[in-house]
């Protein structure tokens, strides 16, 4: 017998939603909470489990469906946020130890908007301190594991999020992309994760790591399901000046005469095998339901790397100068002020986001921010040129989504720059600004999935989200549960 | 050997907390002399994940200051972090402008120590957040910080170093405070910090020879940004004679003002140029700012405070001291200007106003707009008293009534009968009556005394009741007693 949980996330909530369906949301939150106890000690997707507050809220909106009220199209859907988006009365550490019980005063406008569409907070996930990092092992309360096989990383920085769906304890998950940190542990889990165009989901209440960069986006197990959770969270905000509307985006494509991308620097790429090959399948199989390639070439898309390590650095130097042990967080005392500074952020912060910081100041500093800072900004402008001038010659551009399968835990941990690399296929939608899912595109011979990403141009989310429905019906490759959730009902 | 004659040059950063009723980036309120740390929310706090968000009153006071200050408003400007550690900065970095200032390129006018015009070109004035308040109490190891103040606007104005004296520094401000207050931007007042200062100052020697520049902080007035250069002037003169301290083995600093002993205290050298790290802010668009805006502020920017003073002087004839006294206040000035009329002068206005009217508001502490008839009625009173038709003693009593009652100053001559006496023939029998009276006062007068000649007067008027023309009782006087008139 299949758990309710396992549900599409809009049937769920329409049977939430009918007051004679016999299905509760206190039922859906009951079963997420069952998974997470029977999960979660070996997974370690969640650094907090909002146990009373899911049970409480799951009570109130069943009771509004009892009185006949609307509820929203994600009523009593457990949804696990990343532990960098503010819940109001919930800690919030960001994995680091500088925040110490740093309680937010307000939810997060995506966190607020998708309780609002009526989903329930199940609890915080664990992250790479602020983001910062491909695997979750940044993380200062320690790494999560791959649902799909526990010695290996569920990739980063969201990787708590991408598990906690991945092995069923939530059918949806926030998390934040900077660089592909939605993505790539949506394709190291198996699941559907989505970076939105930048500026169509408000940052308000998101931990800034590269305000210039950071996009919040949906986990789900289907493109359908990530679609719902879009819809309710998209939307200009009052609270975020870089927050904008997007036109209504254009019907689905079908398969017949969509152009797909092929970006001839992005092929192989030093990548597994094993990736390039699922990568090859999907595309085979949509140029036999009548899509079309395009070969492209996006020449700047070498400088990725090299200009996201420096423009998201350089954000992040700033970003994170306000924790500095005087209004909250952790602080360790001295007699003096720097050193208070320097004592609090040393004990703090974890080594790879020290890294970060100081690699971000050097590179704002007067006499380097010309040859560093400056130069990478002009790159990233002619990046989006380029990529825009690629997406008048076609609608969609598929790759791989990470240039190989999940690592094992501490295989890349001592080695920042390989760790670095992970990003290769995914920063360059980010300095864009345009939207990219990674998709399921099947499983390795060793069981571990792949990932395979749609990019659109800027504010065609839709289409990289329909598009991904159709990779669905043309493979047949989606979402399939791993051996560990199939220990729990 | 007397060292060579210097030239003093001091350049003006001016921080100008613009009139908004909330902060910069968020919605508190921006008030001064509340309970520390009641005006602030998780934006001016830098809580995490959140953001700024442009309030669009701070712009468009900016962009009228910058008019005000015959600026150029940039079509597009933009944001910067300009980032430093300090306990009341909470994000670790100011949002400021740092190469595309919101104006440029202005300049005012002063009067120069030569008593030319001196103008004064402004180089920029760009918007940027305020931070918020230290507090260090004394015999304690700890700071207070006070965040009510963190995000409110401020307008940064630097001038280029045009002044060329402690006393021109001091009426740049004054200037610049009446120019702001002028067109309503800010209150300017120094005391409340709406208006904070730091001088650049040093010495140019005639042989070429200059002192390094020094920019003193902690300077809360007029009177002290003009004790504080004219201290710098004497210890960087005193630097150069004794040490031969010059720009080119010296480098620039910092000094603090010490208000209780009017001298300056070294805080640091500025040897390595500060790195504040600026780079655009990306929380915040850049901005475009709309032409029909500008033009719209540009139309209601008032005439600048000195223009309308010099305008006093040469249009209406007023001295250059009641033109001061009238224009230091633009309502003063507006109520003034809607008192003048084609029957009056400007001189009797102005005499009326800054007299008898400003006596009674000083008296009851209230300013201009506590006067309790509109300027009309006083414009009234100032044509009766030009037309002759009362005199000075008159015209006080009828003000007396206007205030007190707000009878119309001819009515009340007509009902009260105080119209002066004009009639040769009343005031010949009057003046004829006095000498003699008063024959010893009389001869004294004949004689050249004019002092003794005032109890013949007084005795004429007394005849009249106190209503004679006062120029006629003289004029007859005269005549009768055969003295030139």
């Amino acid at each position: 017998m299949t758990s309710p949980l396992d549900l599409p996330v809009a049937e769920m909530a329409a049977r939430v939603a009918d007051r004679h369906d016999s299905l509760k949301a206190a039922d859906l939150v009951d079963a997420a909470l069952a998974r997470v106890r029977a999960l979660d000690g070996r997974v370690r997707a969640f650094l907090h489990v909002a146990e009373e507050g899911a049970r409480r809220a799951a009570e109130a909106l069943d009771a509004r469906v009892a009185r006949g009220e609307a509820v929203g199209p994600l009523a009593g859907v457990p949804l696990a946020v990343k532990d960098n988006l503010a819940v109001a009365g919930m800690p919030l550490t960001c994995a680091s130890k500088i925040l110490g019980g740093y309680v937010p005063p307000r939810d997060a406008t995506v966190v607020a908007r998708a309780v609002a569409a009526g989903a329930i907070v199940l609890g915080k996930t664990n992250l790479d301190e602020f983001a910062m990092g491909s695997s979750t092992e940044n993380s200062a309360f320690g790494p999560t594991r791959n649902p799909f096989d526990l010695e290996r990383v569920p990739g980063g920085s969201s990787g708590g999020s991408a598990a906690a769906v991945a092995a069923g304890m939530a059918p949806l998950a926030l998390g934040s992309d900077t660089g592909g940190s939605v993505r790539q542990p949506a394709a190291l889990c198996g699941i559907v994760g989505h970076k939105p165009t930048y500026g169509r989901v408000s940052r308000s209440g998101l931990v800034a790591f590269a305000s210039s960069l950071d996009q919040v986006g949906p986990f789900a197990r289907t493109t359908q399901d990530a679609a719902a959770l879009l819809r309710a969270i998209e939307g200009p905000d009052p609270l975020d000046a870089t927050s904008r509307a997007f036109p209504a985006a254009r019907p689905a494509a079908g398969l017949s005469g969509l152009r797909v991308g092929v970006v001839e620097e992005l092929e192989g790429a030093g990548g597994d095998p094993e990736v390039a090959a699922a990568v090859g399948r999907v595309r085979a199989a949509l140029l036999a339901r009548g899509a079309t390639a395009v070969p492209l070439s996006l020449p700047l898309s070498k400088a990725g790397i090299p200009v996201y390590y420096l423009v998201a650095p350089a954000e992040c130097s700033s970003n994170l100068a306000r924790f500095d042990g005087m209004r909250y967080g952790a602080r360790v005392d001295a007699p003096e002020v720097e050193p208070l500074y320097a004592r609090t952020r040393d004990a703090g912060f974890g080594a790879e986001v020290k890294r970060r910081v100081l690699l971000g100041t050097f590179a704002l500093s007067a006499g380097y921010a010309d040859a560093y800072y400056k130069r990478a900004m002009a790159v990233k402008t002619r990046l989006r040129v380029e990529l825009a001038a690629a997406f008048s010659r076609c609608d969609v551009i598929l790759s791989a989504t990470s240039p190989f399968p999940a690592f094992r835990v501490g295989e890349k941990a001592g080695d920042p720059l390989s760790m670095y690399l992970c990003d290769v296929l995914t920063v360059t939608a980010n300095l864009a600004g345009v939207p990219a899912a990674s998709v399921p595109a099947g499983l390795t011979a060793g069981g571990l999935p792949v990932g395979a990403q749609l990019w659109a141009a800027e504010g065609h989310d839709d289409l990289v989200l329909s598009v991904g429905a159709a990779v669905r019906e043309a493979t047949g490759l989606g979402y399939v549960a791993p051996a560990i959730a199939k220990e729990v009902a | 050997m007397s060292a060579p004659a210097y030239r003093v040059i001091v350049g003006m950063e001016v921080h100008l907390q613009l009139r908004t009723r909330t902060k910069c980036f968020c919605g508190c309120l921006a008030v001064y002399g509340a309970e520390p740390n009641v005006h602030v929310c998780d934006v001016c706090l830098g809580l995490p994940g959140a953001l700024p968000v442009l309030n669009a009153e701070a712009l468009r006071l900016g962009v009228r200051t910058g008019l005000a200050l015959g600026c150029t408003v940039a079509r597009r400007t933009k944001w910067d972090r300009k980032n430093y550690f300090y306990p009341d900065l909470p994000k670790g970095y100011q949002i400021s402008q740092y190469d595309r200032p919101l104006c440029t390129d202005g300049a005012i006018e002063i009067d120069g120590d030569d008593g030319a015009t001196r103008r004064v070109r402004i180089r920029r004035a760009h918007l940027e957040e305020d931070t918020g308040k230290s507090f260090h109490v004394a015999g304690t190891k700890h700071s207070r910080i006070d965040l009510n103040r963190c995000g409110t606007p401020l307008l940064e104005i630097v001038s280029e170093p045009d002044l060329a004296s402690a006393e021109e520094a001091g009426r740049y401000l004054e200037e610049l405070r009446r120019i702001v207050a002028y067109a309503g931007t800010s209150d300017g007042n120094m005391q409340e910090g709406n208006l904070r200062c730091e001088p650049n100052v040093n010495l140019v020697y005639e042989n070429g020879d200059r002192t390094p520049i020094v920019e003193v902080k902690n300077v809360n007035s007029v009177a002290g940004v003009e004790r504080a250069i004219r201290f710098e002037v004497e210890r960087q003169d005193r630097e150069y004679r004794e040490h031969g301290r010059t720009s080119k083995n010296t480098p620039r600093s910092t000094r603090g003002f010490d208000d209780t002993t009017g001298t300056t205290v070294h805080q640091r050298t500025k040897e390595s140029a500060d790195d504040y790290r600026y780079f655009p802010e990306p929380d915040l668009p850049a901005v475009d700012v709309d032409p029909a805006l500008v033009e719209a502020e540009r139309a209601s920017l008032p005439e600048r405070p000195r223009t309308r003073r010099l305008r006093y002087v040469q249009a209406l004839q007023l001295s250059a001291y009641d033109a001061g006294v009238l224009t230091a206040d633009r309502r003063v000035a507006d109520w003034f200007e809607a008192a003048l009329g084609p029957d009056r002068t400007a001189k009797t206005v102005a005499n009326l106003l800054t007299g008898e009217v400003f006596a009674r508001l000083n008296a009851a502490g209230k300013a201009i707009d506590a006067v309790p008839f509109p300027p009309a009625r006083l414009g009234e009173l100032a044509a009766l008293v030009d037309g002759r038709v009362v005199n000075a003693p008159t015209a006080k009593q009828v003000l007396k009534l206007l205030w007190e009652t707000g009878e119309a100053p001819a009515a009340a001559v007509a009902r009260l009968g105080l119209a002066q006496v004009s009639d040769p023939e009343a005031v010949r029998a009057a003046c004829e009556a006095a000498i003699a009276a008063e024959p010893a006062a009389a001869a004294a007068l004949k004689a050249g005394n004019e002092k003794a000649g005032g109890r013949v007067v007084g005795h004429a008027m007394k005849a009249l009741k106190g209503k004679g023309d006062p120029t006629l009782v003289q004029r007859t006087l005269r005549q009768l007693l055969g003295l030139p008139s």
